[in-house]
């Protein structure tokens, strides 16, 4: 695991290195859409909205970003992570674990008991991830049906 | 879901000797460890070590070592080694495609298969590993506080 790693909580000017961070450029659709997450997660100031980010030395190599969500199809209030990225050249160092714990203890903070994810049955990768900071299938499954 | 016998042993002898890589086991001390046939086993570490999962050590003391990625290999890349997980309608063929309460069935069934693959093979060794190190943590944990509770009792009996 990284030592010289440090998580904090993602300020406005992390925005364009975060729309980067998978290493295929900053697009206006990926600019649209992390501008609409800082605006919830970042400038809204909401102690149970979350965007953290990790930085080795003084590059940012990752992000995660979570919240609290309450009373969704009748579930008691739990911390919910919806984004977690890391940059390709530093996977596999324990900071996306990183991430992940400091953003367990943050909700753990503001009175989350759970937390919940959800991936793509074919992302392999993001699972095993999951799987490996002890997260196992939850009580809710997702369901879906074709719109034709 | 039910494991077939060969898929259990091979996923408990893997997990062990992946536990201490270094470490060299006999067939025979896997068998009387988690109580198995040692017969049965054998044929399922030939085969083991015929995919590369696991190595064989010749001569006195030897025994077997894990070889693989603990990283890499999931609990499903062993068990599929040995038995194919897809459900199968026990029907005769001609009617399998024919009717469409068989194909809903079968339907089912795939969803069911998919759901359990996704699980098997997204917990790497090493998640496995690390999940029943934490077990055995709280286990030993749990029967301390017993034995702390219980010298406890007797202490204030004796009193």
């Amino acid at each position: 695991m990284e030592d010289n790693v440090i998580i904090r909580n993602a300020s406005l000017g992390d925005i364009e290195t975060i729309c980067g961070l998978n290493g295929s450029g900053a697009d206006q659709f990926r600019m649209a859409y992390w501008q609409d997450i800082f605006d919830h997660y970042v400038l809204s100031g909401r102690a149970d909205r979350l965007c953290l980010v990790a930085e080795k030395g003084s590059q940012m190599v990752g992000v995660i970003v979570g919240e609290i969500r309450a009373w969704e199809f009748g579930s008691l209030p739990c911390g919910w992570v919806f984004v977690l990225s890391v940059a390709p050249g530093v996977r596999e160092l324990g900071i996306g674990q990183r991430l992940f714990t400091e953003m367990c203890n943050r909700l753990k903070e503001i009175g989350a008991t759970t937390v919940r994810t959800m991936v793509d049955l074919d992302n392999k990768l993001a699972l095993s991830f999951f799987r490996s900071v002890g997260m196992t299938t939850g009580r809710y499954v997702e369901l879906e049906k074709q719109l034709d | 879901m039910k494991l077939n016998k060969a898929s259990l042993f091979a996923l408990i002898s893997v997990l062990e000797l992946a536990s201490e890589p270094d470490r060299q086991l006999s067939t025979t001390d896997i068998a009387n460890k988690y109580g198995i046939s040692a017969h049965h086993l054998a044929k399922v570490m030939r085969n083991l070590v015929h995919e590369g999962v696991i190595q064989a050590i010749r001569g006195v003391g030897g025994g077997y070592r894990f070889a693989g990625n603990i990283n890499r290999t999931t609990l499903l890349d062993i068990i599929q080694l040995f038995e194919n997980l897809e459900s199968d309608l026990d029907l005769p063929h001609w009617s399998k495609d024919s009717t469409p309460i068989v194909a809903e069935l079968q339907s089912v069934t795939n969803e069911i298969d998919n759901l359990t693959k996704a699980v098997l093979d997204t917990i790497t060794l090493a998640t496995a590993l690390k999940n029943s190190r934490l077990r055995g943590e709280l286990t030993e944990g749990a029967s301390r506080l017993k034995n702390k509770d219980r010298d406890v009792v007797k202490r204030s009996v004796l009193r």
